[in-house]
Order: C-alpha cells, then structure tokens, then sequence
C-alpha cells in the first residue's frame, strides 16, 4: 500500500491554504485580545506563541494521522476505546483541577484533557461496530442501543467532570453516523414513540447531573433578562461586540476592547466576537466561506471513500467539527446556549488544537486511500 | 481521476450523506444571516452602545462581617450609608465639576482633584470621594444631577462601632485600601479602593471579615448616570467573629480608667483569652472608618497624648515594683535566699559613691521575701539584685514572657527591654555597671515592658506556672451556612520555675490585699479574694527621688501600676492597670483593678442560673 503526492488532488493542496488562513486568523486574533497594554502583556505575549507552538505540535499529529492506514488504526479500535475509558475513569481519582473542573491528566510534566483522546476513541469504535454490523437496509434496534452504549459510557465521565460542551460534542458523532445510516422505517416509528414517553425521564437524569453553573447557563439562554450569573451579560457584550463592527470592522486593534474585557473568555471561547468586532460582516463572510470550504472537503471523503468504514469516519469527523462552530458561533451571535465549546482551529487551546488537525489528518488519510485496494 | 466509484449506492449513502451536507450548509447559512442582522441591519444600535461605554461594569463592596463578643453581644456592625463616587471617565472638566460639587456637598476641592490627578487605572472605576452624605447633600446632589456628570451617590454600608470609643484601639477601624499597602505583597490580590481593616482585629481578621465584592452591570446615559441595571450580583458578607472579650468587663474598665491616660488588660489566666482591653485616651472608629477630614487625622497625630497608640500592647513602661515577682522568683529559684532569709533594711543602701533609697523614709525594719513583697521593701532587692546578676534576672524576666513579643492575634505589637550585658555591650558599647543591677533589680533603668506582658506575668502565678498566648479570637460564623468554627486556643508553655517557690510568691501576693501592711489593702474586695502586686515607675528623665511628688508637675509624676488576679484560690481573672503619671499605684491603680474584678464576678453570678444547693426537704 504505497501513497505517494499524486494521490493528493488539487482541492486538497487549496485545503492546505483554507487551513492555513483560519489557523493564522487565530493566532492573529489571540495576539490582538491578550496584548494590549497593561498588565496582560507578559502573559499574552506568551499565549499567542504558545499556540503557535500547538499549531506545530498539531501539524506533527496531522502527518501521523495521515500517514498510517486508517484501516489498520481501525484494527486497534476497541483496545484505543477501551484505553479511552480507563482514563476517563482515572480523572476523577487522579485528575487535576482547573478553573473548577477536574478534565485534566499528568504524565510527568506533560498533561492533557482525556476527553479529546475520548473523542477519537469514539469516533473509531463507532465507525468500526457500525460498519462491521451496519446492515443496508438501516440500523435495528439492537445496534442502535449497542452504538448508544459505545457512546454513553464515556459521555457520562465527560459530563461528571464537568465538561457540558464536550459530552454534548461527542454526542454529535454518534448522531451523524445513525443520521447517514438511517433506521429501519417500521423500528423508527416505535423508536420515536417509545423515546417520545421516556425523554422526559432521561431528561431529568441529565438535568440532576448538571453542575449549578451548567443549569444557569441553559435558563439564562431561555431568558438572558434574568440572568443570576452574568452568563447573560456575557452574551450581551458579545452581541455588542460583533454588532458594532458593522459591515467593514473597527480594523485590528481598533475593537473596543474596553467591551470585551467584560468577557472572561475572550481569547478562548468568544474569540469570534473579537474576530468579528475588529472585522466586520465582510471579515466574518470570509471566515464562514473557509470553514464551508474545510466542511465540503470532508463531505467530498466522506462520499469518495471506498468503504463503509471511511465514510463514517469521515461524517463522524466534518459532524463534530459542525457542531463545534454551531455552537461556539451560535453562543456569540446570542442564538445558541453558553456551553463553552471552543472555535477550532481559531480559540487558545492545545488539546484541541491537536485534536482537532489530527482529525482532519484522519480526513486526508481516508482521501489518499480512496483508491488503493 | 479516473472512473470515480462509489461502493456503497445500494445503500443510498451518497444520497444521504448530500442530506447531511445540505443540513450543515442550512445552518451556516443561518448563523451568517443572524450576523448580518446584528453587523448590519443594527450595526448603529450596537455601535452606539460600544461607543459611548455604556453597558459598564461596577463592584459593589461587600459588607463586612459583625464582630462580637464572647457571649454574642454585637460589637462592631455595618449601618446603611450614602457615599459619594466619581467616575473620572465622564467627566468633562474636573475642576469646574469638583468647584459646582462642592456648592452641594462639603468637599475638600484640593484634596478631591490631586486624589483623580493621582488615580491612573480604569477610567470608568468610580471613585470614592466621601461617606455618609446628609439626607440634605444626597438631595442637593440628586436634584442637580445635569450639571454634575460623572458624579454618582451609592447607597452602601459604613463601618459602625456600637459602643464607639469602647475598645478603640482592640477593635480597630477600616478605610480604603492605600497606595502603600497596594504595593505590599499581603494586599496584592485586593483591589483599588477596596475597605480593609487598617488596625486592630478588623486588620488582623481582615481576611474573615472581608466578604466578597458582588457585580453590577449598569446602563449609563451620556452624564454617566445610571439608568439601568442589567444585572445585578449581590456581593456577600465576611464571615462574623466571636472575641474573648467580655462586654461588661470592658465597660467596667472603660468606666474605671475613665479619663486619665493610661491602659487595662484583663486575662483569663487558665488559657490566655483577653477579656477586656482598654487605652486611653481613645478614638472614635466610627469616625475614622468613613474617613476622616486631613485636619481630624492631624490633630489626632499630634496630640501629645497619642490616642492612636493601643498603650496595652505598644506603651512601654518601667514595671516598677512589679518586677519583684521575677526577681523574688529568682532569688527563691538559684538559692541565693531562702524564703526565711531576713535582711535589715534601714531606708537607704550605700553603693559605690551613692545612696539607694527606699520609698519608705526611716526603712522597713527586718524584712525577708513574704515582707518585701507585701511592704514592696526596695533595700532587700537591691541587696538580692546584686546578688543575682543582671543576666539572671533576664532569664527569668524572660521565662515569664517579659522582653518578648506575646503574640497576641494584634497588630503592632512591642516587645519591650530586658536589659542584659551583652545587650549593652551592643547597644552602647560599655559594660554594665553594678549600680545599674540596682534600678533593673526594682523594675526601672533601661527595662521596659508593656501593660499585656505584666498580665501575662502575674497569670503565670496565677496558673500556677503555666503561660498562655494572650488571644482574642474564639469562633468564627460562616456567614452562608451559619456554621460556627471554634477557633482552637494557641497551646501554652509550662514555665520551669518550682511550684513551691511559686506558691511563695502567690501567698505574698494575696498579703499584698489582704494583710494589714500590705500596700494595696484598701482595695480588698467584700466580693473576692484578690492577690496583686503594686508598682510606682519614675518616668524617665527626672532625677531619682529628688522631689516630692505632689509638687511635680502632672507629666512627670509616677505611673501607677497593679497587676492582680481573683480569686486567690482558683483564679479565673488576672488584670493589669497602668494609670499614667497617676503616683502611687497602691493608691490610683489597685483600686480600678478591684472594680474591673468585682465588676467580673458580680456578672459571672448574674449570668449562670441560680442553682438550687441543697434538696427539698419535703
């Protein structure tokens, strides 16, 4: 099985630079939020580098992704899953805590966040029960509950850490690859009957396993007016933020940062509002096209894959990276939750920084192959 | 690219994957509408809010925590206030705002712009310029809010001392944090214009009493008034504490000292709790914690009588006859004497080319330790001093707690000066000369010592050789839960000091009360049995025994000192008195220290039930 550059299209090299803009406007906007003058200087110079260096650590986990057969890193799903869910296990006991959640892990000096790893332990076990098991005509009841199962157990760690955002975002896999499956139509009907009364239950279990801080957020989404947490102003800043860069922007440094400094994330989760401030609509307009353009490239694997298994993978993929840029886009511009989700590929952050250029690696992987028997 | 193929159409998987596309592409079309909306369909309406700053951000202090004593009377609470606030941002020209303020409300113009001169951070901080604005000054300046932008009135909470001057100086006030303490490393967490504690237990206890600032998020109009609030979190209150103090204690020692100069320290000796604590003259917190005008805080620095000074634990003083506790210990503890031993004192020692005198003219006759400590006889320790040595009645000045900080729970506390050879050497590079053994053996000369440390030493009598931290911090209340946190007591050290020589001691001191010679018998209490210890020190810089008293004038007469405890048997209160130049402390000092005492007592039968002795005979 030998790759070699050819295999590589046109639309992928013209992907390389899509890549490239979004990860520069990132940097670019870090740079702008966490170097103003004050007393944030020393560190933000330093955080805008630091993610320079994720980037380069991401690129690294990218070839990786790309280069070895995703077939043969499928053979390996289960004991990847396996391993996914002993750490996550593990944070509870031996976690580090973190800006009041406990999501981290340490080897050494090195720690990371077990629930990015979870995210592609998912993403493999699923693609490969799935398309072991997946019949054509859509998914019996059976499978249905196994690849829930396959999702739930590590979902649930996530949730308890508390990670709200992340659980919810691994639950998009799942729900892209059943999407594109499908179910059998008779099963469908019993299915949305039988979930229709037990929802509610279901509900109420999640509900009571929210933290405070996580409920709050959901009211104040309902109803930003009475908002008891300052989550609501929030959301009312960003909106202040990205509205008042109308449709040419106030320019790089000319954003109001006197705003945003209300926003105790804005170099992480509303680095949109930032973007958009300093950008405007024409700024925005752009940045939507190069992440529709990175979006129609994983549609594009995800339909020329020469096997079941690609293809999931591949949907698994372009759904997780949809949901994140739904939900953090959708949470600045004031119609979506504040779940705190990060931007990829744009917000501070190295774990799913890496994550996230290690996925699209997985998307080249599946590309090159397409053809290769 | 030849011949594209796609294995899975009998799946109509294509099909649905375009599906899955079409949804995605659905959504971002969405998003960027809802963009366009807020970028350019009401780009003015937010533009307009972004510019003119007018969603802003204002910490509302928290309001701090009660103090109490220990048996749950409120001491030190927060009364609404209505404080003044500028916000540097909005305002045009500061000197012609600060000079129309100042037509509605009583400001210094000077102090007011160097302070907004001197502030560089965040603009839109407001600023406190004054507190517990009159009903008047807040109409004055509501009703003439168009011509004052900038300024604004928030109704908060002021610092209020319920007894006022009460133990002034063991409570403390609070003001805003200043530009010193700012730079300090304890402070570096707190913010610009944040009240802390800035003396007493309000500074020491800061951290509990501190509470945490709430957030509101206002709107403003063009003059930077409010006209909204978006938001609002409420701050909350520090944590209440409980004090060791004992409220009717301390007014009985405020009431005893009254007027005159000078300082009270009332102990429990069994474990070092403090029970009342008095210095005068006083301030009045109340009116240093809303901040004083430049003019009260000046005369307050310049008043001779220095009434910012807790004398209790930063006056230094010679202990005078005090003193003979230690050096009567030392003298039974190394054998120089025994408890029997009698020495003739005559009036007057001759040493070197000088006379010593006693304070009785024509001498004690024969005196030995019981007598000299009952009489206070000066003769028999000049004679056991010299026989002592400076350095060991050092040591064990020093067993009993003297010349060392206590390590009260206050700030600023003062060691004092136990004088050595070694230290003189150091100090003054000379040698120690025997005459000088002579004035440290009667507690004057170089050894200084505060009211709180000669508490602690006669409790050490008291409590029979055990020495405890003075503290006054018993329970803490969390504010959220109401949960009460007992404040573990700091551990005491064993004194290595004989008990039978202690027991010594404890008898002269009772016969210091109760025998008919004693210098302090006019004080004995019907209530209580009382031991104690006179003291008369020569303030420093009149010659010694050079005239009588009376015709001196009032700033160089003697301090009059008593330390003392109750009951004899079984102490529960130890107390000392220092009556500044007040001249005989049998005569000035021992009589306020049976009041406080009795004032004890009294209260301990009124508070416990009466209990029933003896059966029914039925």
């Amino acid at each position: 099985m030998r790759v070699d550059t050819r295999m590589i299209s046109g639309f992928d090299r013209f992907l390389f630079v899509v890549l490239f803009l979004i990860l520069g406007i990132g940097v670019l906007s870090i740079y702008s939020v966490t170097s103003e003058a004050g007393g944030a200087s020393l560190q933000g110079t330093a955080l805008y580098l630091k993610q320079i260096n994720w980037i380069v650590l991401g690129w690294l986990v990218f070839l990786v992704m790309a280069w070895i057969d995703y077939r043969e890193m499928a053979r390996f799903a289960y004991p990847i899953y396996l391993v996914t869910v002993l750490t996550l296990a593990l944070v509870p006991v031996l976690g580090r805590t973190g800006m009041g959640a406990k999501r981290w892990l340490t080897l050494g000096s090195f720690s990371f966040q077990p629930s990015e790893l979870a995210k592609i332990g998912i993403l493999f076990a699923l693609a490969k029960y799935f398309s072991d098991n997946g019949p054509k005509k859509g998914l019996n009841l059976g499978q249905l509950l196994l690849g829930s199962g396959i999702l739930i157990i590590p979902a649930l760690f996530i949730l308890k850490q508390p990670d709200l955002g992340t659980a919810l975002s691994v639950s998009s896999i799942f729900l892209s690859m059943v999407f594109i499956l499908g179910l059998r139509s008779r099963f469908l009907i019993y299915f949305s009957l039988i979930s229709a009364m037990v929802s509610p239950f279901v509900g109420q279990f999640f509900w009571n396993n929210l933290k405070d801080y996580q409920k709050k957020r959901i009211f104040t989404f309902m109803n930003p007016a009475e908002d008891p947490t300052g989550t609501g102003y929030q959301i009312i800043q960003s909106k202040i933020a990205i509205g008042s860069g109308g449709f040419f922007g106030k320019g790089l440094f000319g954003g109001t940062q006197s705003q945003l400094k209300f926003l105790p994330e804005r170099h992480t989760d509303f680095i949109f509002s930032v973007f958009a401030e300093q950008w405007g609509f024409l700024g925005v307009l752009v940045l939507f096209i190069l992440f529709f353009l990175v979006i129609l490239w994983g549609i594009e694997v995800a339909s020329q894959s020469k096997d079941l298994l690609g293809s999931l993978i591949a949907v698994g993929i372009v759904g997780l990276f949809s949901f994140y840029f739904f939900v953090n886009v959708g949470m600045t511009l004031g119609v979506m939750p504040v779940v705190g989700v990060p931007l990829p590929l744009v917000s501070y952050g190295g774990s799913a920084m890496v994550t996230t250029l290690g996925m699209l690696g997985l998307l080249l992987n599946i590309k090159v192959r397409r053809m290769i028997r | 690219m030849a011949g594209r193929f796609f294995p899975h159409e009998d799946r109509g998987l294509e099909k649905k994957i375009y599906w899955f596309f079409g949804i995605i592409v659905t959504g971002l079309a969405l998003l960027l509408l809802r963009a366009w909306n807020l970028q350019v369909v009401n780009e003015d309406y937010y533009l307009n809010l972004s510019e003119n700053n007018r969603l802003r951000l204002v910490e509302t202090p928290p309001p701090r925590g009660r103090i109490y004593d220990r048996n749950g009377a409120l001491l030190v609470n927060n009364i609404p206030s209505f404080n003044l606030y500028l916000v540097r941002g909005d305002i045009p020209d500061r000197e012609a705002l600060v000079n129309r303020l100042a037509h509605y409300s009583k400001i210094d113009v000077d102090r007011v712009l160097e302070k907004l001169e001197k502030e560089k951070g965040d603009p839109y901080r407001p600023m406190k310029i004054k507190e517990d604005l009159s009903m008047w000054e807040v109409a004055q300046i509501e009703g003439h809010g168009l011509e004052l932008p900038g300024v604004k009135v928030e109704a908060e909470f002021k610092r209020h001392a319920i007894s006022g001057m009460l133990a002034a100086h063991l409570l403390g006030y609070v003001g805003e944090i200043n530009q010193r303490q700012r730079g300090s490393e304890k402070y570096k967490d707190i913010k610009p214009g944040t009240i802390i504690g800035q003396s007493g237990i309000e500074q020491n206890y800061d951290a509990i009493l501190q509470g945490v600032p709430g957030e509101k998020r206002i709107e403003v109009d063009a003059l930077g008034h409010e006209r909204q609030v978006v938001h609002e979190r409420l701050p909350s209150r520090g944590d209440d504490i409980f004090l060791s103090l004992d409220l009717k204690v301390q007014k009985a020692a405020e009431a005893a000292l009254a007027m005159r100069p000078g300082a009270i320290v009332a102990l429990d000796p069994r474990n070092g709790e403090v029970l009342a604590m008095v210095s005068h003259p006083a301030f009045d917190p109340n009116v240093l914690s809303t901040g004083a005008s430049s003019e009260a805080w000046k005369a307050l620095l310049d008043d001779k009588y220095r009434p910012l000074t807790n004398r209790v634990i930063q006056g230094l003083y010679p202990p005078g006859s005090t003193f003979k506790i230690v050096v009567g210990t030392a003298v039974l503890e190394t054998k120089k004497a025994s408890a029997n031993h009698e020495i003739e004192c005559r009036g007057f020692i001759r040493f070197g080319k000088r006379n010593f005198r006693d304070w009785k003219i024509g001498g004690h006759g024969k005196v030995n330790l019981h007598r000299s400590l009952v009489e206070s006889c000066d003769i028999y320790y000049y004679e056991m001093g010299l026989e002592l040595g400076v350095d060991i009645i050092a040591a064990y000045s020093r067993l009993f707690g003297l010349g060392a900080l206590t390590g009260i729970d206050l700030p600023f506390e003062k060691a004092g000066l136990i004088p050595t050879k070694a230290w003189k050497k150091k100090a003054f590079k000379d040698q120690w000369y025997p005459g000088e053994t002579l004035s440290v053996a009667i507690g004057q000369g170089f050894v200084t010592t505060t009211p709180l440390q000669l508490a602690t030493m006669v409790s050490v009598v008291a409590a029979e050789g055990m020495w405890y931290t003075p503290h006054l911090l018993l329970k803490r209340r969390d504010d959220k839960t109401g949960q009460i946190t007992e404040i573990p007591a700091p551990p005491g050290r064993r004194v290595p000091v004989s008990p039978a020589a202690l027991k010594v001691i404890k008898k002269a001191l009772a016969g210091v009360v109760s025998e008919k010679k004693g210098t302090a018998v006019k004080s004995q209490s019907k209530l209580v049995s009382i031991a104690g210890k006179t003291g008369t020190s020569q303030v420093v810089g009149r010659a010694a025994n050079s005239e009588i008293e009376e015709d001196l004038p009032e700033s160089l007469r003697d301090h009059a000192w008593f330390v003392a405890f109750a009951p004899v048997d079984a102490p529960t209160i130890a107390v000392a008195v220092l009556v500044e130049n007040g001249g005989h402390g049998g005569a000035t000092a021992a009589p306020l220290a049976t009041r406080i005492i009795e004032a004890y007592f009294d209260q301990n039968e009124s508070a416990s039930p009466v209990e029933t002795q003896v059966a029914a005979p039925l």
